[in-house]
This record gives C-alpha cells, structure tokens and sequence, in this order.
C-alpha cells in the first residue's frame, strides 16, 4: 500500500465517522439539535477529525524517521566485507542496496553480498510498513471509540473543531511564509558563496560580462568576468522601451474605459483587454522572436539601418504590450476611485469633460497611477520568456535599441541551463544576479503598493 | 430671526398657490413650465411651474426623494451628466430656453454655479480652485487678474482672512465649513448670475452652518439664490420664497413667511408640522 492509497482510505474511514458522529448526536440529543450545545455536523467533524488526525500525525511522524532506522538497520546487517571500505565507498554501496531494494536498475554486477544486504533491506521496508499501517488503524480505531464516547448533550464540539481549524490554518500559513524565508536565506547563503569568489564591486560595477570558469588554469576562458552592468543596462534598456509602449497606450485606454465608455463597451473592452495578461508569456516570446524582430529588421534594411535580428526594441514592444493591461486596469481602477463629487464640481463650473479628465482627474488619480507604472516596471524586470526569445544573449553595453542585448534574466537563465557543476562562480552568479532583481522588484512593490494605498485612504 | 428681516423684497404675494406658478416677489430670473424629469421608465419630477426671483433666494423643502435636487439640477443641466436622465419642458434664464439645442452649455453653467452637498474642493491649492473656473472661461490672462479674482471671490465668500496666508496649501486640508466657503467661492469666481446649493450645509456643524446662512443672506444682493434644503429652520432664517415638493409634484410656492405660518396645502402644513418628512 503506497501513502496515497492510505489517505485515499483515510479519508472514507473518516467520511464515514462524520455520518457516524452526526448520526450519534442527533440520537443524543432526542432527534433535534436543539438541546445540544453544537450542531450535529460538528460532532460529526469531531469524530472524523478523531479518525483521521491522530493516523496522519503517525504517518508524517513515521516517514520521516523511518530512513533513519532502515539504514541504521542496514548498516549493522552489512557482512564484514563492507567495513574496511572508506565512507565515500560505502555510500556508494549503500546506495546501490537501497535502488536495488526498491527495484530499480544498478550499473554494476551485483555481488551475492550485496543481493543478500539488498533482500535484507527490502524486508525491513516491509516490515516496517506493515507495522506502520497497523499502528495507523489502532489509532484510528481508539479515535473513533474515544470520539462516540465523548459525545454527548454538552460537548463542546463546536469550539474544539474550530480550535483544530485554526491550528490547520495556521500551519499551512506557516508553510507559506517559511518557504518564502526558505528560499531567500538560500539566495543570501549562495551569494555569499558567489561573493568569495568575485569581489562584490568588481560584480556590480564591472562592464564585462563573459560568465565561464576555466576547469584548467591554461584554458582559453580561464579569464571570466562577472561585470554586471551590460545586464542591468539592458534590462534597463528593455524596460525602458516597454514603458514608452505601455504607458500611453495604458494610460489613455484607462481613460476611455473610466471617463468616456459607455457601461455596454466597458462591460465588453475592459475584459478583452484583460485577455493580454492571461496570454502566456512564451506565446509573446514567440510572436517577439518571429513576427516584430523579424520586421524591424527588414524595416531597417529598407531605410538603410542595421538591426540586429534580436534587438531590444523588438523585446522591449512586445513586453510592453504585455504589460499594458497591468497599466490600464490599475489606472483605470484609481481614476473610478476619483469621487463623483469631484467630476460634478467640474462640470458645474462649466468644464468640458476633457478639461475634467486633465485638470481634476488626472492629477487627483497622479499617485495611484505612478504606483500602477511602478508595479508595471517591476513585472518588466522580472519578465523572462520573451527576453530570452527576443532579446538575445550578446552582453552588450549599449544604448541603441537596434543592437541586441541581455538582462539578468536572460542570464539567469543561461548560467543555470545545462550540466553545471553547482559550486563554480558561474553558477553562483545566477544567485548574486536572482537576488538583486529580488531586492530590486521587491522595492518596487512595496513603494508602489505603498503610493496606491495611501491614495485609497484619501478618498474613502 | 431673518424673516422679521425680508426688507425690500417684501412680503408681495398673491393669492394663486398650489402647483400653479406663483409670481416671484422679484422679476423672476429663472422660469420653470412644466419640467418633467425621468430616470429612465421613473418619473421623478412631474409638471412643475416654479419662478426663481432675481437677487432673491428661493428654497426648496420637501421630504428625502422629493425631487428637489432633480428640480436643482434642471436649471443647469447637471442631469445631462447623469446616465438615463431625461428632462422635457420649457426652462428659461433671462426668457432664454437653457435646453435650447444652440444653447452652449459650458456658457451655461458659468452663468448659473452650483454648490454640492458634500464640500468638494479639487485636490489642488485654495488658489488653484478658486482660478480653476475663471481659466476654463478665459477670463483671466495675468498672474495680476488672478490673484484679483482670488482675492474677490474668497472676500465675497467670507473666507479671505482665513485663506490669505495659506493660498498655496491644499484646498482638502481646510475644515468642511471652510472647504464649503472655498466651494462657494469657487462658484462666486466665474461670476455667475444664479447659484444653486444642494443642502449645502448638511455636511456641517452648526457654527459652520450659521456663517454660510450669513454668507447666503449678503449674497442675496449680487446673485440669484436656490437652495435645497433639509431644515426648515434654515429655509425660514435664509429665504424669502419657499417651494413645497412632494413626491416629485410641486405642492405648494410661495413667500417663506406664508407658507411656514399659513400654509394653504394639507401636505405642506404636515411638513412643516413635522407629521411626516
Ligand atoms: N441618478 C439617479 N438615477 C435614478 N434615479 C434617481 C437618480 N437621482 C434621483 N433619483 C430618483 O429621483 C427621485 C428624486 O430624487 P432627488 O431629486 O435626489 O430627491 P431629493 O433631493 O428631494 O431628496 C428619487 O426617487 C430618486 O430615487
Ligand atoms: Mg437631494
């Protein structure tokens, strides 16, 4: 019986101990509910929690310690053969026991040795997961005892199912937060690596990038540097580009959707152009990469300029286009956020409602719609796919837009494809370069989350 | 008490009331015949006559949903800006048909000013509102006809001595009767002819109150006055004409004197008895 099977079962023996509870209650307490002190279904839950909690506890318990004790269990079976071979030796062996136990295919030839230490293991496993599956059912049996006896005209099942929801919800909270923390002590811990290796100037200071690290002192890349201006200059670059695409066109299909549409097109426009944010990025990537670089090139060699085949521009158009949505619903939702009151003041001294729209409401919607193009930005510089698809790979630092260049995404991206060896600076600098687009967009969100909030505050 | 105090615009009233336009006490500035207004199928404004008097103010009372700020917002076509507004009937400024389709509504609402409910300053500087309108007119071509302007209309609204050293702070950051005082003044900047408040004083503490009935009460000389109103303290303290409106019909016009001490309507009498409102 695999895990999946046991909770599949769980959860009917549970199921089950709902009807049950529910069905012991309602008896208890005369056919009504009314002289019990919780509903029925919550002295259902009781009982069902009963049934299944004190199992999944055991079971989350007993996977985890269960390798421990297997290979403690291993380790003292092995013949003596095993015990003058170095440790890396032997966990190479021990390795080969365990996928040979579990089944699964070993280069090697496999000695009568290690057969008998595989068969050895194997048996423990079993053991071990027949003990475990009769622990479980014990303890679901006593769960289940326990809760038919508890339950009574008093019980205060309601409290103590809620108390259990809390704590169930708490956790999986818990869960969330600690893996976010998790991953950045990680990106921290890796930089820091990284940062032995390269001197933290000469990274975020040094204009050449040309990521490798040489396997012999004499070889040919041995020189990497780790200079990471050419990549914030091109996300820069991109970014840039994206914005003189999204704002206007953003700025003004907000301002149609909010001052002038009529309810019938705002009911239709406002969701097809929400459609842009859910396309998937690569699908931009590839309309980057084949139909607009494409374009640009053969649009620069009729006037006689010379465009890269992946050039920022095309990058940075299509992100923009991408990201106008993200421009326009946030904008579009400051500006309703403009009192009524304000409109109609206008219009009562006579303005037109263009002159409303520049003099009264742009400026009172200004802050929200500077958060909405700050958060806009931040989704620029952490946008990956169409980058990678359109804007090339060439570290180039330079301000032409018909050039290719990089971003750090790109990078990323690039350091980290292919067979690696995990520790070299290479590597490493994925980390240094990830958590610097983290600070960066973090700031970002937090400053623009900040401006828009504080601009909620003012008309509430 | 002001209705001991209704000097020249005396008491002049004749006998005809109830739906039917009654004179104004003054050459009437405003004509209203038989305005209807519907909010799409609902016809929230039926048949009304009312005359609004010039330099004189005219309140409108009447129970929540009456239609008295349907009526108010007639008579500078604030309910084109409402979505499913319909107004029919003949309202004229100066004998001039408003919803006339040659009629220029901007020129409109600079000649007849509004003021709101709710004080409603732009976000911007006390001086800034006050020019807003002025600018949008081209009234003002000098740094020199502004400050003129600010100057006058925050005097004329009672506001100067309060404001003058804080011209360039925002106009939000002032108390609501101030806000309320810069919203009139705002008004009073384009020089209209007519101003129409909306419960004006609803908003505000009883002190704030107090100074913008006083204020109404000077404004009276320059400007035609209409004004929504819950309390019929207030209609009696600031008006000399009062109009009745009772489930979107007009029930009854008249000066304010007669209609709070000799009301000719069972309705109007109820009201003002406190039996239903
Ligand atoms: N914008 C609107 N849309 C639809 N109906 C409205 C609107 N404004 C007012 N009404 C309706 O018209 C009637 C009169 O409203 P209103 O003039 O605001 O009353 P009052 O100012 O006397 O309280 C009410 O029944 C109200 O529901
Ligand atoms: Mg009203």
């Amino acid at each position: 019986m695999n895990v999946l099977t046991i909770l599949l079962v769980l959860l009917v023996l549970s199921t089950a101990a709902y009807f049950v509870g529910q069905r012991q209650a309602l008896t208890v307490g005369g056919g009504s509910a009314k002289q019990l002190h919780s509903l029925p279904s919550y002295h259902g839950f009781y009982a069902a929690l009963w049934v299944a909690l004190p199992a999944i506890i055991l079971l989350v318990l007993w996977l985890v310690i269960e390798p421990h004790i297997a290979e403690s269990v291993l380790l003292a079976n092995l013949p003596q053969a095993f015990s003058q071979l170095s440790q890396a030796e032997l966990d190479l062996r021990i390795g080969e026991i365990k996928r040979l136990a579990t089944g699964n295919i070993v280069g090697a030839t496999i000695s009568p040795e290690l057969q008998a230490a595989a068969d050895g293991y194997a048996s423990t496993l079993t053991v071990s997961r027949i003990a475990m599956i009769v622990a479980m059912a014990v303890l679901v049996g006593i769960g289940f005892l326990f809760a038919r006896k508890r339950i009574s005209v008093s019980l205060r099942a309601r409290n103590q199912v809620e108390r259990v929801t809390t704590v169930i919800m708490f956790l999986a909270s818990l869960i969330a937060i600690l893996t976010t923390v998790g991953i950045i002590l990680s990106l921290l811990f890796e930089t820091g690596r990284f940062f032995t290796m390269v001197p933290f100037w000469d990274f975020l200071f040094g204009i050449h990038w040309s990521p490798q690290t040489a396997l012999r002192a004499d070889q040919v890349g041995a020189s990497g540097a780790f200079g990471a201006i050419p990549l914030f200059a091109g996300t820069m670059l991109i970014t840039v580009i994206a914005m003189f695409v999204a704002v206007p066109v953003g700025l003004f299909s907000a301002i149609y959707m909010s001052e002038y549409a009529s309810p019938r097109v705002r009911a239709i426009a406002k969701p097809l152009l929400e459609v842009l944010a859910g396309i998937p990025t690569v699908v931009y990537g590839f309309f980057a990469a084949l139909a607009v670089a494409p374009f640009f090139r053969g649009l620069g060699e009729s006037v006689g300029l010379g465009v890269s085949s992946e050039s920022a521009l095309a990058a940075g158009m299509v992100m923009g286009i991408m990201i106008i949505p993200f421009v326009s619903s946030l904008s579009d939702d400051v500006m309703n956020a403009v009192p009524q009151t304000l409109r109609d003041g206008s219009y009562a001294l006579g303005a037109t409602q263009s002159e409303t729209v520049r003099q009264v409401i742009l400026p009172a919607a200004l802050p929200g719609i500077v958060g909405a193009v700050l958060l806009a930005v931040s989704r620029a510089i952490g946008e990956t796919m169409i980058v990678v698809m359109a804007a090339g790979l060439a570290a180039n630092l330079t301000a032409n837009p018909l050039e290719s260049v990089t971003t750090v995404t790109v990078q990323i991206v690039t350091l980290l494809t292919g067979d690696q060896e995990f520790d070299s600076a290479k590597t490493l600098a994925a980390f240094a370069l990830g958590l610097v687009l983290f600070v960066v967009t973090l700031c970002l969100n937090v400053y623009a989350l900040h401006i828009v909030r504080k601009y909620r505050e003012k008309y509430d | 008490m002001s209705l001991a105090e209704t000097e020249g615009a005396a008491p002049a009233q004749s006998g005809q009331q109830g739906g039917e336009a009654a004179p104004a006490v003054n050459e009437p500035k405003m004509t209203a015949r038989d305005a209807n207004v519907y909010y799409g199928d609902a016809h929230a404004l039926k048949q009304v006559d009312l005359d609004i008097g010039t330099n004189e103010v005219t309140s409108l009372i009447g129970p929540s949903g009456c239609g008295k700020s349907t009526f108010l917002r007639c008579l500078n076509r604030m309910n084109d800006v409402i979505d499913g507004c319909r107004v029919v009937g003949d309202i004229r400024l100066d004998e001039e048909d408003i919803y006339h389709p040659s009629l220029d509504v901007v020129q409109l609402r600079a000649r007849v000013g509004m003021v709101f409910q709710k004080p409603n300053p732009f976000p911007k500087s006390i001086y800034e509102n006050i020019v807003y309108g002025p600018r949008i007119h081209g009234m003002v071509n000098s740094k020199g006809d502004m400050d003129e302007i600010v100057e006058s209309s925050l005097r004329r609204a009672g506001l100067w001595e309060e404001a003058k050293d804080r011209l360039e702070e925002p106009g939000t950051g002032l108390s609501g009767g101030q806000q309320q005082r810069l919203c009139i003044a705002r008004a009073i900047a384009v020089n209209p002819e007519v101003i129409l408040m909306d419960e004006p004083c609803s908003a505000l503490d009883p002190i704030a109150t107090s100074r913008i009935e006083e204020l109404i009460d000077e404004l009276r000389q320059n400007f035609t006055i209409v004004i929504v109103t819950h309390s019929m303290q207030q209609a009696a303290r600031v008006s000399q004409r009062t109009a009745f409106f009772h489930l979107g019909i007009l029930v009854e016009v008249g000066s304010t004197e007669d209609i709070f001490t000799n009301p000719k309507d069972k309705r109007t009498q109820d009201y003002i008895t406190g039996r239903f409102g």
